[in-house]
């Protein structure tokens, strides 16, 4: 019975051999040889080269910065929705979904629209007389473009971990004299910790590969790693050094994979 | 209860969707089809849908955004594509390459449309015009909105001037941003001395601060919307910008630009050469170019279509229509081979990493 | 006094978060082809934007490929979830963590391996490579959405059905099924969405002549979006936020009921 159950699962085996294990053994493959096919390190370690290691190191600084902003916004929201009703909490989830409805790459340029100098925003700021904000093509506006793009990969998780949380513990907290602080620091965050951890992985992985944010709204002028993979593969077509990178990328990823398993032991910090 | 009645609403109207866009799809198909890989808005559609009945060949058209990113998917063959229209420098690479084929030009009968300079312009790739046949045309130069410039421009140095720090938009591709460097330092926009790269790749550093932004189409919108006071931009996007917004005005600098040209092409993979040429012949007769012109505003070499357009200013325009023999040290971009390619690239991110 | 600064917290966000989407409503009635300046009001984009054929066909693509990988994803996804849920602990380990990879593996590095996946293979770049590349990267939604609903529900009610003389397939389908599928839905939906939303892997795996509206928008982006792209996703979202309040409206009390059991 047992055996015959586990079939089900013959399916999901092959497609992620198939599609995810393979494909991530040809980058490997790919990354470790020349244009000529014989074995060598140089693309790995092309991460090095001046240019390579900056861009790797703005990509790390502005994700790590999106990734705060998101949680500082984020948790307040999460914990008061999961304080509303059901029946408005649930309305007001999907309400966090429905901008993704709308194309990600118009999002993102309408912010463009918004930002400008001549934008919407200093529109606004000059018709009452307020000095205009000057932040398009800098790495402001990417780290705004990140917060606003990847904000609901935060919310959601914590949210999902406050929902679950057993609003009896939190009870017994109070009764047994623990103010609203220690209630808190001692109750609801740690157990809202694997939401934490999935939604920051959820934040700072795209942020650290995007190349779509940083050319829409940086004008091209701030080189992000994810930029110079994406050349490598589309322009230059230097697909051994575009796998190189990646590789160096993805050890990023295993790390945060690696982080999120020890604080979310149970894999329960679920997107949904 | 509440996601189940969503879904299927959502997929309900999915699937009318679908249903309501996917008929009449299948149209034209009877003399089989023609991949064309053009740039991205570089002909008026009506012209393809005008196609397909005419022929009852049926088009897949796809686009791209320059040269560089065209290249590779020829190169590997993921797809057939049967007609291309890359420019001088990348149709050179393309033949050196082996990657084009020959136009059996007796499937073309409406080269002659074409003017003869324009076959001889592209000798410079093409030596015997056995791969190619012109599309459009232009020079690179500076536009600039005159509200915001006070001084007469007739130089590159204006890009490199602090006055309009913030308000200089560049190119982002390599080979224009390299061209305006060196022709500004009075070099070949072909240069393929280390020494004059490093000296061309340093100013354009020393450049970056003062660039608002590199952009490569989008420096229409923004001129366009007042957003900078100078651009590097194509003289066809200047017909079009100046259209929307007449304080815009455009010019060729002293120091010489680039004068490039687009050439349909055939690649050696096509499965489906006759289709293609046929493509090529409705493309090169006088009413489609003209509506091409029209719609991309990009000059059409294309001298019996000219003949049509009823405006006389955009007839005769100078932007348009430049007389090339009054610049001096126009010049149009070689292919520098994998090694030279190599070079640029390699310092074009080191402009695009600095600070 | 709470209520309140929760309220204007939320408004702020909410701000944020739509801003630019009512910029698009807003552009989508401009006159004026350039985003750049305001031409005045006009309705002819939505006219005009069902005439042009391209953004139709790409559109229709869109919820083709939205619809398809959503659905076979599901159906993977939903079966997998109930064989890993009886597994050992090592293979369950296993399969949640390549269930993670594509999740929390860049979009960049997912679209490039699975280019030169099709590449190596000799597949021709269509619509088939896209649909793969879209069911690999929606079943670890799937996935994440049943298990914990898979979790929740006691085996007994399953062992009780098959103790009272039900077959295995009708006891998962009377018992255990009813209770999985609210995790089916919102993974199902989660998969639609981020298919429809997504551009890097389908800018890798995507053939000649076939767009989305993702990849149809990117290469726009450099030339000026079309207005009638504005025009598009406006009535997208509109329909959408439609059923929303719909749907949030009606049966909500037969729900909160429910939730109680």
């Amino acid at each position: 019975m047992k055996s015959k159950r586990s079939l089900l699962a013959g399916p999901y085996l092959f497609w992620s051999v198939a599609f995810i294990i393979i494909p991530l053994v040809m980058v490997f493959y790919y990354g470790f040889i020349d244009e000529n096919g014989a074995f060598t390190l140089e693309n790995i370690a092309a991460i090095a080269s001046p240019e390579h290691s900056k861009a790797l190191w703005v990509s790390i600084r502005l994700s790590f910065v999106s990734t705060i902003i998101c949680f500082v916004l984020a948790y307040p929201l999460a914990m008061i929705l999961a304080n509303m009703s059901v029946n408005q909490n649930q309305f007001i989830v999907l309400v966090f979904i429905l901008p993704m409805w709308m194309n990600f790459l118009l999002r993102t340029l309408a912010w463009q629209t918004l930002l400008e100098k001549n934008g919407v925003i200093n529109m606004i700021l000059n018709f009452f007389s307020l000095p205009s904000l000057n932040i398009i093509n800098t790495e402001a506006a990417i780290i705004l473009g990140m917060v606003y793009n990847f904000l609901p990969f935060m919310v959601l998780p914590i949210y999902n971990s406050l929902a679950r949380m057993d609003r009896d513990v939190i009870n017994a907290a109070h009764d047994l004299g623990a103010n609203w602080i220690q209630t808190f620091c001692r109750i609801i965050f740690p157990l809202s910790i694997p939401g934490v951890v999935s939604g920051v992985t959820m934040v700072f992985v795209p942020a650290l590969t995007t190349f779509v944010i940083s050319a829409i709204l940086g004008g091209s002028k701030i080189l992000l790693i994810g930029n110079v993979i994406e050349q490598e593969f589309t322009q230059a077509s230097n697909w051994n050094l575009g796998s190189g990178l990646s590789i160096v990328l993805m050890i990023f990823i295993i790390l945060s994979m690696i982080i999120s398993a020890i604080l979310d032991k149970d894999g329960e910090g679920a997107l949904l | 209860m509440k996601k189940t009645k969503l879904i299927a609403m959502i997929a309900l109207m999915a699937a009318l969707a679908v249903s309501a866009t996917g008929c009449g799809k299948e149209k034209g198909a009877e003399n089989g089809e023609v991949i064309v890989y053009n740039w991205g808005e570089y002909l008026d559609p009506a012209t393809l849908d005008m196609f397909e009945e005419e022929t009852g060949i049926k088009v897949i058209y796809d686009e791209y955004e320059t040269n560089e990113i065209m290249y590779p998917k020829v190169e590997s063959g993921t797809s057939n594509y049967d007609v291309l229209c890359p420019s001088d420098y990348m149709i050179e690479k393309l033949l050196e390459n082996d990657l084009l084929a020959e136009i059996n030009f007796d499937n073309v009968p409406n080269k002659g449309n074409i003017g003869d300079q324009y076959y001889e312009q592209a000798k410079a790739f093409d030596p015997e015009n056995k791969y190619t046949v012109p599309y459009c045309f232009g020079t690179v130069g500076i536009l600039y909105n005159k509200t915001m410039v006070d001084e007469p421009i007739d130089s590159w140095d204006v890009l490199w001037d602090e006055k309009y720090a913030g308000n200089i938009l560049m190119q982002d591709s390599v080979r224009d941003a390299f061209m305006v460097s060196l022709k500004r330092l009075g070099y070949s926009m072909n240069s393929l001395d280390t020494a004059q790269l490093e000296e061309a790749r340093d100013e354009l550093i020393k450049q970056k601060p003062l660039t608002q932004a590199y952009v490569v189409d989008q420096v229409r919108d923004k001129m366009i919307g007042d957003e900078a006071a100078i651009g590097v931009i194509y003289s066809g996007e200047a017909i079009y910008t100046q259209r929307e917004n007449e304080n815009l005005e455009y010019v060729i600098p002293k120091e010489g630009s680039n004068v490039w040209i687009d050439c349909w092409v055939i690649p050696k993979a096509s499965k489906n050469k006759e289709n293609a040429e046929a493509f090529i012949n409705f493309m090169c007769r006088p009413d489609i170019a003209l509506m091409n012109f029209d719609y991309i505003t990009y000059s059409t070499p294309n001298d019996a279509a000219r003949e049509l357009i009823e405006d006389e200013a955009i007839r005769n325009s100078e932007i348009a229509f430049p007389d090339l023999s009054q610049y001096e040290n126009m010049e149009t971009f070689k292919y520098l081979g994998s090694e030279g390619d190599e070079i640029y690239n390699e310092y074009w991110k080191q402009v695009k990493s600095a600070d | 006094m709470k209520k309140f600064f929760s309220r204007f917290y939320i408004a702020i966000i909410f701000v944020f978060l739509y801003a630019p989407i009512a910029t698009l409503i807003v552009l989508s009635f401009n006159k004026s082809k350039t985003r750049a300046k305001w031409g005045g009001f006009t309705t002819k984009w939505y006219v005009e934007l069902f005439e042009n054929e391209i953004i139709m066909e790409a559109l229709s693509n869109t919820l083709w490929l939205a619809l398809l990988s959503a659905l076979i994803a599901t159906v993977i996804g939903t079966a997998a979830c109930i064989a890993i849920n009886q597994m050992n602990k090592a293979w369950r380990t296993f399969f949640m963590g390549v269930t993670n990879i594509p999740m929390l593996n860049a979009d960049i590095v997912t679209g490039i391996s699975l280019m030169l996946l099709y590449l190596s293979f000799g597949m021709s770049f269509g619509f088939s490579t896209i649909l793969l590349a879209h069911i690999t990267f929606n079943i670890p939604y799937v996935i994440l959405s049943v298990m914990p609903k898979m979790k929740q529900i006691s085996k007994h009610t399953y062992e009780a059905a098959l103790d009272l003389g039900a077959g295995p397939v009708y006891a998962f389908f009377k018992v255990v099924f009813p209770d999985l599928l609210p995790g089916i839905f919102t993974g199902f939906l989660m998969a639609f969405t981020m298919s429809l939303d997504d551009f890097i892997i389908t800018h890798f795996t995507k053939g000649p002549g076939v767009d989305t509206l993702s990849t149809k928008i990117y290469t726009e982006v450099k030339k000026g979006i079309k207005p009638e792209m504005y025009a598009l996703s406006t009535i997208i979202f509109v329909v959408v936020l439609v059923l929303l309040l719909i749907i949030n409206k009606s049966p909500a009390k037969k729900d909160k009921g429910q939730k109680r059991i």
